[in-house]
């Protein structure tokens, strides 16, 4: 036990003093939170991008609450740096000052869009709700102005996504009341217009954050900042670096010859990879550790119920040394953990929701993301982050324990088999 | 003196290939005994099953008591192991690597750090102590290799050819290492393919060859095998070709061996004296001019190639 011990806090050490390491442990999930914070704007009320007075053209075809409600979202103070609108009626005059250089950006928003996202009471009564058409809205892009275009394109980007949002859960709602005689067709267009209406008033203070509104049981409405979704998914992906960079060194050690020379010792093989195993174990905890604390302290990032917090991350820690143990009894040598490892932390990391949310994803993938510590503990993370507390994580951690006991077990059979003592 | 080791007709097959051919051996209390044998001859392997590393193919061997196969754990308590191969943490220091290997002995607390200090007054790396390993020399690195099979002060201590690809002060130094340990009473096996450490070290010798122990005794007792011989090693120059004249001192009445080492001449005989002038004019004749002729007293070497007609250095 006390060697156990003594073995995983060697490995603690080791990882930390391994520069190579110490970059994709800390550094790169780190400034990958801080490039997408940027990206998404969380930091646009006080960051200062070098980049001013974006030249953009909208048309509004649209002319009614969501159209206005983008049109508007150029106006806001937050933009009046960044950007520099114009309007205009036509859309083909607006493309060619595109062509011809004079703008970034051409925004065209299509005369029905307000209508294509809130159902009108007409399409309610004909029940095809879910057929709408969606139009969509042209960003015609400046190719020799790609950074000022892509700001633009993300800008509108943003925006779709909180319709999309709005869209998407209110009108699953709504049809819901419909079918359930709550409501009628006739108020349901009601509901969709306000729904309208407060995606117009909202771009006030922060237009640019990503707010996710989540409608608590008494209809109040949790803030959720992006960066909450976005620090967790960045540590949660190279906390599968860390696992496999553990699992490595468990092969490395053999080869170096440091395994062998512990098998001469007097302390027995479970002791030893027991001892691996809790390196592994202790570093991908300091890790999440450092990278919660550090994004609490340089980004104002509140990550939720610190019991809760802690919890998660031994359990997401768990899972994910799984993983690192299964990849380690799979592969033959160091490099091939690392070849594999580094792939597992890129599948995992897309189809745990690292990059794009699950939500956006198909549901096939949704029901394989399962297997992933990511999409465990991204969920987890997300709930705290909701102001949820240990109390409303019993499915993640317990989906998270199994997960790696479950994998403990498949890589102590594989291990069984292999041959840790001779090279 | 009684006997702290005993080999009992101890194989190893790796697959098909037998290694180690059940060889039996004893090591006495508080010698040194060495293994001397060429590349791939089977000590790395004998050392592993005698560190309880390797499971033995058949066999056994019993340290201080111990069995290698039915009480590895006793074994593993009595023996320190100094691999021929590096096995440290890089990233770690030399301190830090003691400390870490003698927790691994069981050591612990004050006797730990006041043992580390004097392992790292043995290895004279007391002032680059707190320097990580990877920044060190080979030497350097050697010493701490060797170091980590100190901690625990085993009664017998495992060293597997721990001065290859060193430096000679390095060399030196270790060597003198190895007589202080077994002065303080320690009892040491160690392996190599220097004749001249076999030499300078051993109370005892073993001659091992692919696999199989050819012969065993103390360096008197082994060149007497070889009856009264002595050795002439002639340097020739780099560009004559050593294999023909060594074939021509054969023919030679009184020449009983001759070979090349490392393009020099070895050439074994009863008497020096009688063969000198008929090895100079055999190569008077080629137009082979000597450099120099040392004349040896019968060496481990000279068992060596009497044993297997072949050099112990390739
Ligand atoms: N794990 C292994 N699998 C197969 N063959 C092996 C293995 N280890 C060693 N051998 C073979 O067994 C023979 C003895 O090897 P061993 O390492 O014991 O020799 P050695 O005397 O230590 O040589 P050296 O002086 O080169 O260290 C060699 O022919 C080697 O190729
Ligand atoms: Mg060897």
């Amino acid at each position: 036990m006390l060697k156990t011990f003594l073995i995983g806090i060697k490995d603690l050490r080791l990882a930390f003093r391994d520069r190579a390491a110490l970059t994709f442990m800390l550094a790169a999930p780190f400034v990958l939170t801080l490039g997408l914070g940027l990206v998404t704007g969380r930091f646009s009320g006080n960051a200062n991008t070098g980049i001013t007075n974006i030249p953009v053209i909208i048309v509004n075809l649209d002319d009614e609450q969501l159209g206005d409600a983008l049109a508007n979202v150029f106006t806001t103070e937050e933009l009046a740096e960044l950007v520099e609108p114009t309007f205009s009626e036509d859309a083909e005059a607006a493309r060619l000052l595109v062509d011809e250089d004079q703008t970034a950006a051409a925004i065209i928003i299509p005369a029905g869009f307000t209508q294509s996202v809130i159902p009108s009471q007409d399409s309610f009564a004909a029940g095809n709700v879910e057929l709408q058409q969606n139009i969509q809205i042209e960003v015609y892009a400046n190719p020799s102005r790609p950074t000022s275009a892509g700001i633009i394109k993300s800008i509108v980007d943003e925006f779709m996504s909180r319709v999309e949002e709005g869209r998407v859960s209110g009108q699953t709602s709504i049809l819901q009341m419909i079918l359930t005689g709550r409501i009628t067709p006739q108020q349901a267009e009601q509901a969709g217009l306000e729904m309208g209406e407060r995606l117009q008033n909202s771009p006030d203070t922060d237009a640019l954050a990503i707010t996710l509104n989540s409608t608590t049981a008494d209809g109040e409405a949790a803030q959720f900042d992006i960066l909450a979704y976005l620090a967790p998914g960045m540590a949660l992906m190279f906390l599968m670096y860390t696992v496999s960079y553990g699992g490595r060194s468990i092969l490395a050690e053999k080869t170096q010859g440091t395994l062998p020379r512990l098998l001469v010792t007097p302390t027995n093989s479970t002791q030893i990879l027991g001892g691996k195993v809790f390196g592994i174990f202790l570093t991908g905890a300091a890790q999440m550790l450092i990278l919660i604390g550090a994004t609490t302290l340089f980004f104002q990032l509140k990550w939720g119920d610190g019991i809760g917090v802690v919890v998660l991350v031994l359990a997401a820690v768990f899972g994910a040394t799984g993983w690192g143990m299964l990849i380690t009894a799979l592969a033959r040598t160091p490099a091939q953990v690392g070849s594999i490892g580094t792939a597992i932390m890129l599948i995992f990391g897309i189809m745990g929701g690292s990059f794009i949310s699950l939500d956006q994803l198909p549901p096939f993938v949704q029901t394989i993301a399962k297997i992933t510590p990511n999409a465990w503990a991204l969920d987890g993370f997300t709930t705290l982050g909701l102001g949820g507390t240990l109390t409303d994580l019993s499915a993640p951690i317990t989906a998270l324990l199994s997960m790696g006991m479950i994998l403990f077990l498949a890589s102590v059979l594989l291990f069984g088999k292999k041959n840790l003592v001779q090279k | 003196m009684t006997s702290i080791l005993q080999v009992q007709n101890l194989s190893k097959n790796y697959g098909e290939f037998t290694a180690v051919k059940g060889i039996t051996f004893d090591i006495k209390q508080g010698e040194i005994f060495s293994l001397l044998g060429p590349n791939g001859a089977g000590k790395t392997t004998t050392i592993s099953m005698l560190s309880t590393l390797y499971a033995p193919t058949s066999g056994d061997a019993i340290v201080d008591g111990h069995s290698v196969t039915k009480d590895p754990m006793g074994v593993r308590n009595v023996i320190g192991v100094v691999p021929q191969d590096l096995a440290l943490y890089e990233d770690l220091t030399a301190r830090e690597n003691l400390i870490f290997w003698g927790q691994m002995y069981g050591l612990s607390g004050q006797p730990l750090k006041n043992r580390v200090d004097e392992v790292l007054g043995q290895i004279g790396l007391m002032d680059k102590a707190k320097d990580r390993v990877k920044t060190y020399s080979g030497g350097m690195k050697r010493r701490v290799n060797i170091g980590v099979g100190l901690l625990h002060k085993p009664k017998v201590l495992f060293m597997d050819e721990p001065t290859v690809g060193i430096d000679p002060q390095s060399r030196r130094a270790i060597l003198d290492t190895v007589k202080d340990l077994n002065k303080q009473g320690m009892t040491v096996l160690y392996t190599t393919h220097y004749m001249e450490e076999a030499e300078e070290l051993s109370n005892r010798v073993g001659i091992i060859d692919h696999g199989d122990l050819i012969a065993i005794g103390t360096q008197k007792e082994l060149t007497q095998q070889v009856g009264e011989t002595e050795t002439l090693i002639l340097h020739i120059s780099e560009n004559d070709d050593p294999a023909a004249l060594a074939t021509a001192f054969k023919g030679i009445k009184e020449v009983l061996e001759a070979n090349v080492i490392n393009h020099e001449i070895s050439v074994i005989t009863p008497s020096a004296k009688d063969v000198l002038a008929s090895v100079v004019s055999k190569a008077n004749e080629r137009g082979i001019k000597i450099h120099s002729i040392d004349i040896r007293e019968p060496n481990l070497e000279a068992v060596f190639l009497h044993l297997t007609g072949r050099a112990l250095r390739d």
